[in-house]
């Protein structure tokens, strides 16, 4: 018993340095972005002790773009409410596919600890887990991302747009970047996977340009798009699924 | 005004995390049914691959270099370069194209 404790102790802290690692990128682009979102937040009259509790608490760039907005327009709380839900709808889509990822026995506790670190990125970082998440691994890549998220909306209030553009500019295309070293090397193995990115590009292009449909929000755009394109890989391409089997007898090995 | 911006926070707050919690913290089974295991299967690759385009050429100065950053990108990710990596080359490869176009 003592022996496994060991063991599980020994694997959840590798888990958390794994994932404290692979948050490093994330938090240097995260500081990057939060740093125009700062901009943003001193427009909306915020402080930086507000600005920097608004990010720890949300750690949702669009979600709190929006939000900040919503403050600077003195509209009422119930729109404040209404459009927190809609721009982050789409963690619902994120947590569902979380929850498959845990193991049954994960602690409840972990449940609630996982979801406050649901975002586009950590998200995706988590995809490329194989088997079960650790819990530990998403704390360690929130470890570094969620208070440079927060530190640079603080900044972004305090200084400004003291921060050269190129460097702005520049360093806002980090996240994507990360975003392709995630979904493209799968798109070698799986055929279905090489396809479905193209088309996703392709059809998230013509969603931004189309009369109407590019009146909707960028979160919108991403709830509808997900559900149609990945609905229709699902119908089309079932997914087998002898390959969860085989994660878990290999988990159970261990 | 300034506890009028707290009570905001706290409400953006108090929704963000539901919308999180509450699908992680309700489905504790695994899903059986062969068509939402493969919807949730494809969900990630979709989902980021939206995020990233169009967006990545608006968010740059000029679109050319969120394009070359974007090709850069999945080229390097195609052979195997880590996360780190791939997300410092796109910025390099701004950098330096915005050095030169802008």
């Amino acid at each position: 018993m003592d022996q496994r404790d060991n063991t599980s102790h020994s694997r959840n802290a590798g888990a958390f340095r794994e994932g404290f690692k692979d948050g490093i990128p994330i938090g240097l682009g995260y500081f990057a972005v939060a740093f125009a979102l700062g901009v943003a937040a001193r427009s909306a009259g915020l402080s930086p002790l507000q600005g920097f509790a608004a990010s720890i608490l949300c750690l949702a760039s669009a979600g709190e773009y929006a939000g900040f907005t919503v403050i600077a327009a003195a509209a009422p709380l119930y729109e404040m409410a209404l459009i927190s839900f809609i721009i982050n709808a789409r963690y619902l889509l994120m947590s569902t596919a979380v929850s498959q990822k845990l193991s049954s026995d994960t602690h409840p506790v972990h449940r609630f600890g996982i979801a406050y670190f649901i975002t586009d990125e950590i998200f995706a970082i988590e995809t490329r887990q194989k088997g079960y998440l650790n819990p530990f691994y998403t704390y360690g890549a929130g470890a570094f991302a969620a208070p440079m998220w927060a530190a640079g909306t603080a900044l972004g209030i305090l200084v400004g747009n003291m921060m050269p553009v190129r460097l702005v500019s520049a360093l806002s295309v980090a996240l994507f970047g990360m975003f392709l070293a995630v979904i493209i090397p799968p798109a070698r193995k799986e055929r279905v996977i090489l396809v479905l990115i193209p088309a996703s590009f392709a059809a998230s292009y013509a969603f931004s340009r189309l009369p109407y449909l590019r009146d909707l929000s960028s979160g919108n755009r991403i709830i509808l798009l997900t559900v149609i394109l990945s609905g229709a890989a699902a119908i089309l391409f079932p997914h087998p699924s002898d390959e969860d089997a085989g994660t878990e007898a290999g988990e159970e090995a261990v | 005004m300034s506890k009028n911006i707290n009570l905001y926070i706290l409400v953006m707050f108090a929704v963000t995390y539901l919308v999180r919690a509450l699908p992680i913290t309700l489905i504790r089974r695994k899903i059986r049914s062969p068509f939402l295991k493969s919807f949730l299967y494809y969900v990630p690759y979709v989902t980021l691959a939206v995020m990233t385009f169009p967006a990545i050429i608006e968010s740059t100065q000029t679109p050319y270099s969120g394009i070359m950053a974007l090709a850069a990108g999945i080229v390097a990710a195609w052979f195997g370069a880590s996360l780190f990596q791939v997300a410092s080359l796109c910025c390099v490869v701004v950098l330096i194209a915005e050095f030169i176009i802008v």
